[in-house]
């Protein structure tokens, strides 16, 4: 307890001075008003909105998701299921692990999908993969949003497992990060997560090598 | 390769350090190779962006709204961070806030940490003083990893091992992780990396992490990685500890639409890095359970109050400017003394060391502007180095050390000469005089200096001088007008 009350002081303390010093070296307190009026007088003449008709727009979201050394398919809504089970087999992943409310159409039968229960990490190792839904797509860079909701599942479930293959909705791609961040502003508290392929370095002769943490392998299905 | 961090305060000056890295041919060819790879992609990604000029103007005025209301930002980031379950430290200086973190960890009642790279631990040696407190700090990120491994120091913001080329990556591992059969393509070595960090991801319970962006809105921190490791530490361990300067604050979530653009495509060349990881405060079942944020000054406040100097702290850390640097490309990374280096730690480090340490930095340029064009938030290194520059000559000369300033002394004599024309022709024939035990003839009858004795050798260390004309201008001018012509 003694300990505890000494370091909230110094830390008290602390926050005292640093804020002391940086009214003086600014000549000047900050109020909400004056930041607020500041924040609004930024010039913002960057792209904001999208010129793309819709197949234009996915066609660069799989160009820059190739890019990024991701596996990319098309497919009609009813065929989804279809979809999973030849990329499945394809890879040879059989143990998938899914996050809690993901849709149940998208599973095809004759593999075994194990919802997520906040198992350890340790057994979220055992999984040969995890299939997941997504909040949205930027076509411009390649991206895709995860976020902790339904079907999104918290952060582990699409780190820990070695393979990765994610669902994402034609409707739920923009073309730009300003729109992106539009659609996420009404959730900017929930935790979030933007990958553009699979994990990567290029610490070595800045050579690109896929995989070395997070999933290896990436595989996005685009529902039309 | 001493293993001894890159210390400001005790390491050699840059004349020095430079002269040494100039001689090891290994180093400056990893370092071009790398730099080139990086300033190609560059300029592919930032040419698809017709907007970038608009990006960068948005980038520097959010910097700069930040900075002009810093203390609003860090109470509403407190606050709001708070309130989502994350608890808010702060620290007026580095042995402040590794006291709190080292704190922080025993607290967490582990004596390991998984890190992520982060510059400010760096920048405070806190790896040191975990260790000291007998707690094992491993680094994830492979360059990291690869630095820590090799007792090395970090060459680069970005890409701190890329100094080292694959055979010598490859010594380092097998001798440290005891693999005598690695094989050495760029896959095999990540691939050691990988078994080698997983054991410790699933088992180490506290992570330290630096930040990219606070967001002072939310009381949301923002990580921006490619590897993964970034999010490990984040998701797994059950305590996070992330320590950030005070000038990561960003004022709104809608903001990181900007840097997000501007970081990656400056970093790296990437359109976006693999992953950036967004989390605010504690969540239920996902993630750390308990969550500290570290605010830290350490001088920050000092280069806030310097008006010319405060644009310093609008760096969002890309390495830009490092990788067009005329400079740092032939010098490589630690002959700056200082985990910041190339241009902006030609600019940051002597300013977090209150201009008392790291004073030839502003000198270490060629003020070419290469570093201000390809700054994402537009800031003017150059002018920033000529201001620095003024600040040293006018603490060195000032006060009773300034008399006895062997330059300021000079410059002095210099101006006593300059103002009498007398005394100027005077200085003239001494010279000619003085120079000529020094001057050596070339194959064209041409007189040059190769040495100048004392504080003059600065000059001629690295050019020769041509000896001075046997007739002045005004001697010419002056006998051409008694001869009548």
């Amino acid at each position: 307890m003694g300990t505890e009350m000494t370091v909230a002081n110094a830390s008290s303390a602390a926050r005292t001075e640093i804020l002391r010093r940086i009214r003086v070296a600014k000549g000047g307190t900050s109020t909400e008003a004056a930041a607020q009026s500041g924040w609004g007088h930024v010039t913002r003449e960057y792209r904001r909105t999208s010129a793309l008709e819709t197949e234009a727009l996915l066609e660069l979201l799989e160009d820059r998701l190739r890019d990024y050394d991701a596996h990319v398919v098309r497919v009609g809504a009813d065929d989804v299921a279809d979809a999973v089970s030849k990329i499945l087999t394809t890879r040879g992943k059989r143990r998938i692990v899914v996050p809690d409310g993901l849709t149940a159409e998208w599973l095809p039968e004759g593999f075994e999908f194990v919802t997520d229960d906040g198992m350890s990490a340790t057994s979220l190792d055992a999984f040969d993969g995890v299939i997941t839904g997504s909040t949205v797509a930027i076509a411009v860079t390649g991206t895709v949003i995860l976020q902790n909701i339904a079907g999104q599942g918290r952060r582990a479930v699409t780190l820990v497992p070695d393979y990765h293959l994610c669902v994402v909705k034609a409707t739920d791609v923009v073309e730009t990060v300003p729109q992106a961040m539009e659609k996420l502003s009404g959730t900017s508290e929930l935790t979030t997560t933007f990958f553009s392929g699979p994990s990567a370095t290029a610490d070595i002769e800045m050579t690109r090598i896929k995989g070395v943490h997070g999933p290896r392998h990436l595989d996005v299905i685009l529902i039309m | 390769m001493s293993g001894v961090a890159l210390d400001p305060k005790t390491s050699p000056v840059f004349p020095m350090a430079a002269k040494a890295a100039l001689g090891d041919t290994q180093m400056r060819k990893n370092v071009r190779h790398a730099t080139n790879v990086i300033q190609t992609k560059r300029g592919r990604v930032v040419g698809e962006m017709p907007d970038w000029q608009q990006l960068r103007e948005a980038g520097k005025q959010i910097r700069q709204h930040t900075m002009e209301h810093l203390d609003f930002y860090l109470e509403q980031f407190e606050e709001n961070c708070t309130r989502v379950g994350g608890v808010v430290h702060w620290a007026r200086d580095a042995e402040e806030a590794k006291r709190i973190v080292t704190g922080l960890v025993k607290a967490s009642g582990s004596d390991e940490v998984i890190k992520i790279k982060s510059m400010t631990t760096e920048e405070i040696h806190l790896n040191d003083a975990l260790e000291a407190a007998g707690i094992h700090a491993y680094e994830t990120d492979l360059a990291e990893l690869i630095i820590q491994l090799g007792q090395d120091q970090p060459s680069h913001i970005v890409v701190p091992a890329l100094h080292k080329n694959r055979q010598q990556i490859r010594e380092i591992f097998q001798r440290k992780m005891n693999l005598p059969e690695l094989g050495e393509s760029p896959q095999d070595l990540a691939d050691a990396a990988r078994m080698f960090l997983r054991e410790k991801f699933l088992r180490v319970k506290t992570g330290v992490s630096g930040a990219n962006f606070l967001i002072a809105e939310t009381g949301g921190v923002c990580i921006v990685e490619s590897e993964g490791n970034g999010r490990m530490c984040l998701t797994l361990p059950e305590t996070l500890i992330t320590i950030a300067g005070i000038d990561k604050v960003l004022p709104r979530f809608q903001d990181l639409e900007v840097v997000l653009q501007l970081l990656p495509r400056s970093a790296t060349g990437e359109r976006m890095n693999p992953y950036n990881s967004i989390w605010t405060g504690v969540k239920e079942g996902d993630g750390p359970r308990a969550f500290h944020v570290v605010l830290m000054d350490n001088a920050r406040t000092e280069i806030l109050a310097d008006k010319e100097g405060r644009q310093t702290l609008n760096c969002i850390r890309c390495g830009a400017c490092q990788n067009v640097c005329p400079v740092y490309r032939q010098t490589g990374g630690q002959a700056y003394g200082s985990v910041y280096a190339g241009p902006i730690g030609a600019i940051l480090t002597p300013q977090l060391q209150e201009m008392h340490h790291a004073q030839s930095l502003p000198y270490a340029s060629s003020l070419c502007g290469a570093c201000y064009e390809v700054c994402p938030v537009k800031i003017n290194i150059p002018e920033v180095l000529i201001h620095l520059r003024n600040k040293v000559v006018k603490q060195n000369t000032a006060g009773i050390v300034g008399l006895f300033d062997v330059e300021a002394g000079a410059m002095k004599a210099m101006a006593m000469i300059f103002k009498s024309e007398r005394r100027f022709r005077a200085a003239q024939r001494l010279g000619r005089m003085a120079e000529t035990p020094l001057v050596r003839k070339d194959g064209r009858g041409v007189g040059w200096i190769g040495w100048l004795p004392g504080m003059l050798g600065g000059w001629t260390q690295v050019r020769d001088l041509q000896e001075m004309p046997k007739e002045t201008f005004r001697d010419w001018w002056e006998k051409r007008r008694t001869n009548g012509n």
